[in-house]
């Protein structure tokens, strides 16, 4: 019953999105401030009646409701709670049902916040938001309905995939999806401000949060997955330049580009055209990483051929959608005129620059992605873009933008000069050459890699910290340091987001270049030595039974050579899910801030002994620490004053000291 | 000798269930440890054939354990890391390639992100140049209206 009143609640949503998408939009070209209203009760029960059919089918996970098709295929009664419920995301149709809900939740948002938006305006974005959410109601309506039921209910489900229970990814595809779909917003918004035909600093301000927040999810939510890879796939990679990584990747690059745009609309009214095609080409790659990874297109193109439909439906909402945005961008973005002018040598030209890496950078990750696809179509050929390519491609963007992030985050706004924020800098330089120079004398004879990254991620966190600092001005120390911590939180938001690149960048560099790697047959009670660890392999226990796996666990010991001190006692683990028929190897970890110990168990050996692989990764965890950090940047900038006041959450003028 | 080695090598995979994340076996491991340490290079660069975007490297697939082997047995006879590629692409196609050739087609995708590049620098250049030496605009482009909305938006904006 209760699953019935969720698909039909899913049925009226998708009705309430056709009327919102085409009334307040008649309204608006009408100016029938009635019509335009209509959107505000529209927008919040659109997300109401879909949060309702997203509990129900929550509900029919968590009492394993196997009359549903889509719970038989990946549920089980065994499984813990929280993987119940997390299974609801955890498949095509469920992620997508996650998906509209996110949707419309942000279209509600706009309506519960977007009180002092011009009307007009207000009724287009969430009308063309409507549009979006219209086509994918649709899409999971006719392709991807999670209600449907079976005429005969199995005693038992599937079982989730085991590699997706876990806490990791459970969490990983909600944060991605708010970052997809928080960048629909920004995309109604350059739709509407098209239509309209105006934008202005008002109009970047609205954007700007909207996008950061995406941003912010994004980047939480691309952490989250390669933590998860590094230790669950049980080699530690992080980053396998996969096409559904890249899927989330470039959304991430282009948003990032967006927002850094939209602080010029938003503060000088230059840039745009630029902006809006940003804005529409951030959510058109949002799509596309839908489309990669919900059609499987580029895992098996044959796959695809099989079964299009769900492809195909997806490729046309794609093509709608960005093809509609594009022609009506084509028709309007001359009528945007540039109003700030400023000099060769400018924080606007700084800007510039870094949308020109991270857009390139974002396009060189397209094609890279979709070239086994074309070379295929159009030239026949089967090949593969892997790691070695994006590795090449890749990095000396990342490399550029990060030599030119300080000097450029320095630079004053119109005119500038390179001189003043490099004479700032030149702290921050001497330092970055000499950890680079003490790095390349610790490990010579490796590649060069390594020592400029580590040298370049210490000169973006040195040059962010100088720039919080510069904006202290002059004067005694103690005076500076109280001005530090009346800054907007703007200003410590972009430092420290700066500062999270380099910090993740450094973790990047130092695991990749310099990790140390054992595999060997090793033999109870016979302890060796793995970089500065004494490894010893305790003993094997074959017969663990866990709540829904069979496993087979080592204790292995690490200890310090020296004082034979254990250090920590691991537990690796190869485990059969036996419902899904899925082994999987649990890692046993030694988390560390310099350094992590990995260890893998392998097969027992025909002589005795077991197959054991230990790493030492250096600066593992820095990676995603780097990324929270990241996140955290974003959030204090999200927080600052002014956003609050532009979202009307206060009219009153707030008391306090300026800042400067 | 080598087919020896082979045999031994095979018949200690009987044991082997595919878990995954283990690929490099101790008993594929070379002796000469630079000889390992290119063969582990090479393996990085080339793909499962069977796999979802894994090297054999990576890969606990059975395929990629015969052509770790296959790497280790061509090293080990002198073929240079080249050979040892061109051997293997030879048999199992360019698809197993990770980094694609610089032939035919191809050198679009190797060269259109340079293109792209020096396009986008381009454009910049031309814009910013554009900005730098525009007039300054006329200050009257707000109406009434829309000044006092855009005040209350900007309110507290002046910190900055």
């Amino acid at each position: 019953m209760i699953v019935e009143l969720g698909h039909f609640a899913l049925i009226l949503a998708f009705a309430v999105a056709i009327f919102q998408m085409v009334v307040p939009m008649a309204g608006a070209w009408a100016g029938n401030r009635g019509w335009m209203a209509t959107a505000d009760p529209a927008a919040s029960a659109q997300f109401v009646l879909t949060a309702f059919s997203f509990a129900a089918l929550t509900y029919a996970f968590v009492t394993s409701d196997f009359s549903l098709s889509l719970v038989v295929a990946n549920s089980h009664t065994d499984k813990p709670l929280l993987y119940k419920i997390t299974g609801v995301w955890g498949n095509h149709e469920g992620s997508l049902l996650l998906w509209v809900l996110i949707l419309t939740l942000f279209g509600a948002c706009a309506s519960w916040f977007g009180k002092n938006l011009p009307p007009t305006l207000r009724a287009r974005v969430l009308a063309v938001q409507s549009a979006v959410a219209v086509a994918f109601f649709a899409f999971i309506l006719f392709t991807s309905n999670p209600f449907l039921r079976l005429a005969s209910p199995p005693f038992d489900g599937q079982d989730l995939n085991p590699l997706l229970q876990d806490p990791g990814l459970a969490f990983h595809p909600p944060f991605l999806y708010l970052g997809y779909v928080g960048l629909s917003m920004a995309f109604s918004f350059a739709v509407a401000a098209l239509i309209e035909g105006r934008v202005d600093a008002a109009w970047g301000r609205w954007v700007r949060p909207w996008t950061l927040a995406a941003w912010v999810f994004l980047t939480i939510g691309i952490g989250l997955g390669s933590w998860w890879a590094y230790y669950e796939l049980g080699w530690g990679g992080f980053w396998f330049w996969d096409p559904v990584e890249n899927a989330s990747f470039m959304p991430w690059l282009i948003s990032a580009a967006l927002l850094h745009s939209a602080i010029v609309v938003e503060k000088r009214e230059s840039l745009k055209s630029w902006t809006i095609l940003l804005a529409i080409l951030a959510f058109g790659f949002s799509l596309i990483g839908t489309f990669i990874v919900r059609s499987g297109v580029l895992t098996s193109v044959h796959a695809f051929a099989n079964d299009p439909e769900r492809g195909v439906f997806i490729l046309m909402i794609l093509a709608v959608f960005m093809g509609g945005a594009l022609l009506l961008f084509a028709l309007r973005a001359g009528t945007m005129e540039a109003k700030g002018v400023f000099g060769i040598v400018s924080r606007e030209s700084g800007l510039v620059f870094n949308n020109l890496i991270l857009a390139v950078s974002t396009f060189v990750v397209f094609i890279g992605t979709i070239w086994p696809l074309i070379a295929d179509l159009f030239f026949d050929r089967t090949l593969s873009v892997g790691p070695p390519f994006f590795d090449a491609a890749f990095t000396p963007f990342v490399f550029a933008l990060s030599v030119a992030l300080p000097i450029a985050a320095m630079m004053p706004w119109k005119r500038a000069t390179i001189a003043k924020p490099m004479r700032a800098l030149i702290p921050a330089a001497v330092l970055a050459l000499a950890v680079g120079l003490l790095t390349w004398a610790m490990w010579t004879g490796q590649s060069a890699i390594g020592p400029i990254g580590v040298s370049l991620s210490v000169w973006l966190v040195a040059g962010a910290a100088t720039d919080l600092w510069s904006r202290t001005g002059r004067g005694p120390i103690g005076g500076r340091l109280g001005r530090l911590t009346r800054l907007p939180r703007a200003d410590w938001g972009k430092s420290i987001a700066h500062a999270g690149v380099g910090i993740t960048m450094f973790g990047v560099v130092t695991l990749t270049g310099y990790q140390i790697e054992d595999i060997r047959v090793a033999r109870e009670g016979e302890a060796y030595q793995v970089g500065a660890y004494e490894i010893e392999l305790l003993g094997v226990d074959e017969n663990v039974q866990g709540p829904n796996y069979l496993s087979t666990m080592a204790s292995v010991a690490v200890r310090d050579p020296e004082t034979g001190a254990e250090i920590s006692l691991l537990n690796p683990e190869r485990r059969i899910y036996p419902v899904a028929g899925m082994p999987t190897t649990e890692a046993g970890i030694n988390n560390g801030v310099t350094r992590d110990v990995y260890v893998t168990l392998g097969d027992p050996q025909v002589g005795g002994g077991w197959a054991l692989r230990v790493w030492i990764k250096p600066f593992a965890n820095w990676i995603w620490g780097g990324t929270i950090i990241m996140a955290l940047g974003g959030f204090l900038s999200l927080s600052d004053r002014r956003y609050r006041v532009a979202a009307g959450a206060a009219k009153a003028p707030v008391a306090g000291v300026p800042a400067e | 000798m080598r087919r020896l080695v082979r045999a031994a090598l095979l018949g200690s995979a009987i044991f082997l269930a595919a878990f995954p994340g283990w690929a490099v076996q101790p008993d594929e491991v070379l002796e000469d440890a630079t000889l390992e340490e290119r063969a582990r290079d090479i393996s990085a660069g080339l793909r499962c054939p069977v796999c979802q975007n894994e090297s054999i490297d990576e890969s606990s697939a059975d395929i990629a354990r015969d052509l770790r082997l296959l790497v280790r047995e061509r090293l080990v006879e002198g073929d240079s890391d080249t050979e040892v590629v061109d051997y293997i692409v030879a048999r199992y196609g360019e698809y197993v390639l990770l980094s694609p050739n610089f032939d035919g087609a191809n050198r679009v995708l190797w060269i259109l992100p340079l293109v792209l590049l020096g396009a986008g620098i381009g454009l910049s250049v031309v814009y910013i140049r554009g900005r730098a030496s525009a007039p300054a605009p006329a200050e009257a482009g707000l109406s009434a209206d829309e000044q006092a909305r855009l005040d209350a938006i900007l309110d507290n904006d002046r910190a900055d």
